[in-house]
């Protein structure tokens, strides 16, 4: 994104912060989502959402730091960025966490990497390296946007991390300590290690390539056997130093095939390099025959860089989600005496008493003992509504708290929880899974034996034909069909489509996901933020005339996921209700133009209604029935209307969900949710009732997904199962391909083969139409390369085939297979359907 | 021709220091983050100009 980005932002200047404030006068400030009608302020030109968003916003303005919100605008970023949460970060000054996290350099200076939630462009950068402006005692703060990182370098004796780390929240992003940082640095080992293997097999292949160039104008001008000779021993040295170091992990890879027994490509391109060295040594010695050092170091380069490729490739994807990881909840609030205290979740026992606040999740299982609450489990059950809790109810840990405080005695922890039982499932559910044999590796199984036996073949039947020269065939036909392009084919396809879906916001973490679609089979649908909205809104609404409007206006003045659902109706309206009187938990009253009008639970609105209730009485049970809300209204009391709200549908999933049945999908609602709720989403997307499969547990919806994997018509068919909750992770991790959705649980983005970054089921149909087009686009390559190793093993056979020859075809044959590779579509680029 | 015996070695020794240039900046871990430091180069030019200004 970077240059368009910079050039936009060139041309823009601060005065885009003021533009934007006034053209959006509702929504916030800071983050930009809309403002709740009770916290607008009138004519403030700043408007925030939260208290979090006005600190970050007042922090970042008196640091004279007010150009961020003109680069971000030019960034074109959308909403949804995190918040600061205002916390303290007390545990980061723990000894235990420094231990783990925190490195001491040479000079006295700390240093530790933190993961931070919710950075996403050239904006962040600044703002974040601006870090020791704004903060005294901070050294330095560098950041990696490509994994969401920044290294802080601070003084110790001036300032402590939770600081630091408190200015960091200040500023509107939420840190994290980066976990597993040894498997972080093995990775950066292994990273540099295939760096210094690519560099030194280019500079010998280039090396290499010159040398036999002067050695091939020997044919036109002539040249004397010393230089000669010359030219052929540096291109050995320089072969032997390709093979022997850049080139030994294909021995490797070559001697773990031959041990396991399984078809690999490491071992043609081993058995290759292997006899093309020795041969070529051969004829350098004896000063006879050809040689073909630089096609064997140009074969080392290429491969090592097609993997390369694909491995930094599909580490982005695994960085992406291991950020995801780090934001789970590893702390607790301890409540000691009248106090709380920040602590790991690891240090809790069981009688503890710990607080949640509204927004956090329970950090255990355990007892409410004090406060009310509603608290949302969905991430456990996939029941989308939240569930009333008070004193004497059970939580679960995972479970996030809705609204009050809670004070929660803890009696399980860590894997003792539902939650950690849950986890030890998927665990075993993704070792059950059989590992899919990608089709190169196929291919490499039984190319090693055909060539093996026209190898042979040519052999015999050139010493008969002509003794002295029946070696040089074989030679010629063992390196020329070295899978060279058959190593590049697979790799750089699946690299250019996991590069492309990652841009469309679809992570895809291995590329045999795109080979497990390989044909239709079964989409099992978590209702739950998948196929809905996962908020109120409204489905219907029944009333006389100009009531709409009027109930619209009254709920503008209140802060309520109802109230805002009910907004709607007054879209266009400028009506304004006064004396307004909010009821909680059951209803809002108020004056718009000059009439009575009231809103809310049927009891409510009887209390101040007396009359007109039964006209609508059908439209309040049959609401009732497929499990939505009814909301009854009354203007000057009398019943005038009801308003049926629920979770809707997106409005992309019917037209989603044909399109997967087009392909030949069978498409089926898994959820936890009532039954009755997951027929009515069922039936609004044309499924059948018995392909609506509502109430079901963790332990059902894994049974059902071993069902389909077991179901003989569907054997070596996909079942993708996509879901977001921990309920679901099981089933995720046992699928054929799990796919993890926008705002998931970190048990499912574990568990899954792919994460989607945009809701809906919109982005599951891209994955699934993307991967039939990578995988033609693989097999286009692969029959290619196929072509090209028929064509000179034939010339090979025949004894026509020459080291330049071979020198020309070679690199050739890579470079159609790149090509076809990045200039095919399989994500996103496309139009069909138009629905973006 | 015998200025081959002369040049070749010389080549090498160019190719080598470049390799091991290249590895020193790999091991440096120069290569460890290749999408921040290009805006980074950027912003801290615009930084400069603006400060000016003011």
């Amino acid at each position: 994104m970077s240059s368009g980005v910079l050039a936009a932002e060139f041309a823009m200047s601060t005065e885009a912060v003021e533009r934007t404030v006034a053209a959006a006068a509702c929504s916030c400030t800071h983050c930009g989502l809309p403002v709740p009608a009770g916290l607008a302020e009138d004519g403030a030109d700043e408007q925030f959402c939260c208290g979090a968003c006005r600190i970050a916003y007042g922090a970042i303005n008196a640091c004279g730091l007010g150009r961020y919100y003109a680069l971000r605008d030019a960034a074109g970023v959308d909403a949804e960025r995190a918040k600061g949460t205002g916390r303290k970060y007390a545990e980061f000054d723990d000894d235990a966490f420094a231990a783990l996290y925190v490195k001491e350099r040479a000079d006295g200076l700390c240093t530790a990497e933190l993961f931070i939630e919710g950075m996403h462009c050239i904006a962040c950068v600044w703002l974040l390296e601006k870090l020791p402006e704004l903060c005294p005692g901070a050294v330095e703060c560098r950041v990696e946007l490509g994994r969401s990182m920044v290294r802080v370098v601070w003084d110790r004796d001036a300032v402590s991390l939770s600081d630091v780390a408190t200015w960091i929240d200040r500023l509107g992003y939420v840190p994290h300590p980066a976990r597993d940082g040894a498997a972080r640095k093995a990775r950066r080992e292994a990273d540099r290690r295939a760096l210094v293997r690519i560099g030194v097999a280019g500079a010998n292949a280039g090396n290499a390539m010159l040398l036999a160039i002067a050695v091939y104008t020997e044919r036109f001008n002539g040249m004397e056997p010393e230089f000669k000779f010359l030219f052929r021993a540096c291109g050995m040295a320089l072969a032997v130093l390709s093979i022997s170091w850049p080139g030994r992990v294909f021995f490797k890879g070559a001697l773990a095939a031959i041990r396991t027994r399984t078809g690999h490509l490491d071992l043609p391109i081993a058995i290759a390099l292997g006899i093309g060295a020795v041969a070529g040594t051969v004829n350098v010695v004896l000063g006879i025959g050809e040689v073909y050092f630089d096609a064997l170091t140009m074969l080392v380069f290429l491969l090592l860089v097609g993997r390369w490729v694909q491995r930094r490739r599909q580490e982005a994807a695994t960085d992406s989600i291991e950020l995801l990881y780090s934001i789970t909840p590893m702390r607790a609030r301890l409540v000691v005496g009248d106090d709380t205290r920040e602590v790991a979740v690891e240090s809790l026992d069981a009688g503890a008493v710990v607080e949640v606040l509204a927004g956090e999740s329970v950090p255990a299982d355990g007892v409410v003992v004090r406060g009310r609450s509603s608290v949302d489990v969905s991430v456990l059950t996939g029941e989308s509504r939240p569930v009333d809790v008070g004193t004497g109810d059970e939580v679960c840990a995972g479970s996030v708290n809705m609204s009050g405080v809670l004070r929660v005695r803890v009696e399980a922890t860590g894997a003792e929880t539902r939650v950690g039982r849950l986890m030890s499932m998927v665990e075993e559910s993704a070792r059950r899974r059989a590992p899919i044999v990608t089709a190169a590796d196929k291919i490499a199984g039984w190319f090693v034996w055909v060539v093996g036996s026209i190898a042979l073949a040519t052999f015999a039947v050139w010493l008969v034909i002509d003794a002295g020269h029946a070696v040089e065939p074989v030679v010629a036909l063992l390196i020329v069909t070295c899978p060279c392009a058959l190593g590049l084919a697979t790799p750089m396809a699946v690299t250019a489509a996991v590069g492309r879906a990652a841009r469309q916001g679809i992570l895809i973490k291995g590329g045999d996901v795109l080979e497990r679609l390989n044909k239709p089979g079964v989409v099992l649908l978590d209702k739950t933020g998948t196929l809905t909205e996962g908020r109120f809104g409204l489905v219907r609404w029944v009333g006389d005339e100009g009531v709409g409007p009027m109930v619209g206006a009254l709920e503008r003045q209140v802060a309520h996921p109802i109230a805002v659902a009910l907004r709607e109706l007054a879209e266009g309206d400028d009506l304004v209700a006064s004396d307004v009187e909010s009821r909680v938990g059951s209803g809002v009253v108020g004056v718009v133009s000059g009439r009575r009008v009231a809103v809310g639970s049927e009891r409510f609105v009887a209390s101040v209604a007396t009359s007109g209730a039964e006209r609508f009485a059908g439209v309040v049970r049959e609401a009732r029935e497929s499990g939505l809300t009814a909301v009854l209204a009354s203007v000057d009391g009398r019943v005038s209307g009801v308003a049926v709200l629920g979770d809707p549908l997106r409005s992309d999933a019917k037209d989603a969900v044909s399109r997967l049945k087009g392909m030949g999908y069978r498409v089926r609602i898994v959820s936890g949710d009532d039954p009755s709720v997951a027929e009515r989403v069922g039936g609004a997307l044309g499924l059948a009732s018995e392909d609506c499969l509502g109430g079901k547990s963790p332990e059902q919806k894994l049974a059902i997904v071993e069902e389909h994997l077991e179901d003989a018509a569907m054997r070596s068919r996909p079942v993708v199962m996509v879901g977001d909750g921990v309920n679901d992770a099981a089933a995720l991790a046992r699928a054929t391909v799990g796919v993890a959705v926008h705002g998931g649980a970190e048990a499912s983005l574990s568990a899954a083969d792919v994460y989607l970054q945009r809701p809906g089921v919109g982005p599951v149909v891209e994955l699934v139409e993307g991967s039939r087009r990578a995988l033609r686009v693989i097999r286009r390559n692969l029959a290619f390369s196929l072509g090209y190793n028929v064509l000179t093993g034939s010339l090979a056979v025949l004894g026509l085939m020459t080291a330049l020859l071979a020198a020309v075809l070679m690199p050739l044959s890579s470079l159609t297979v790149l090509t076809m590779s990045y200039r095919s579509r399989t994500f996103g680029q496309h139009s069909d359907g138009g629905r973006r | 021709m015998s200025v081959m015996y002369l040049v070749l070695p010389l080549a090498f020794v160019g190719a080598g220091l470049s390799v091991w240039a290249f590895l020193w900046a790999v091991r440096g871990g120069q290569f460890d983050d290749l999408d921040t430091p290009p805006m980074r180069m950027l912003l801290d030019d615009e930084d400069g100009v603006a400060k000016k200004d003011s």
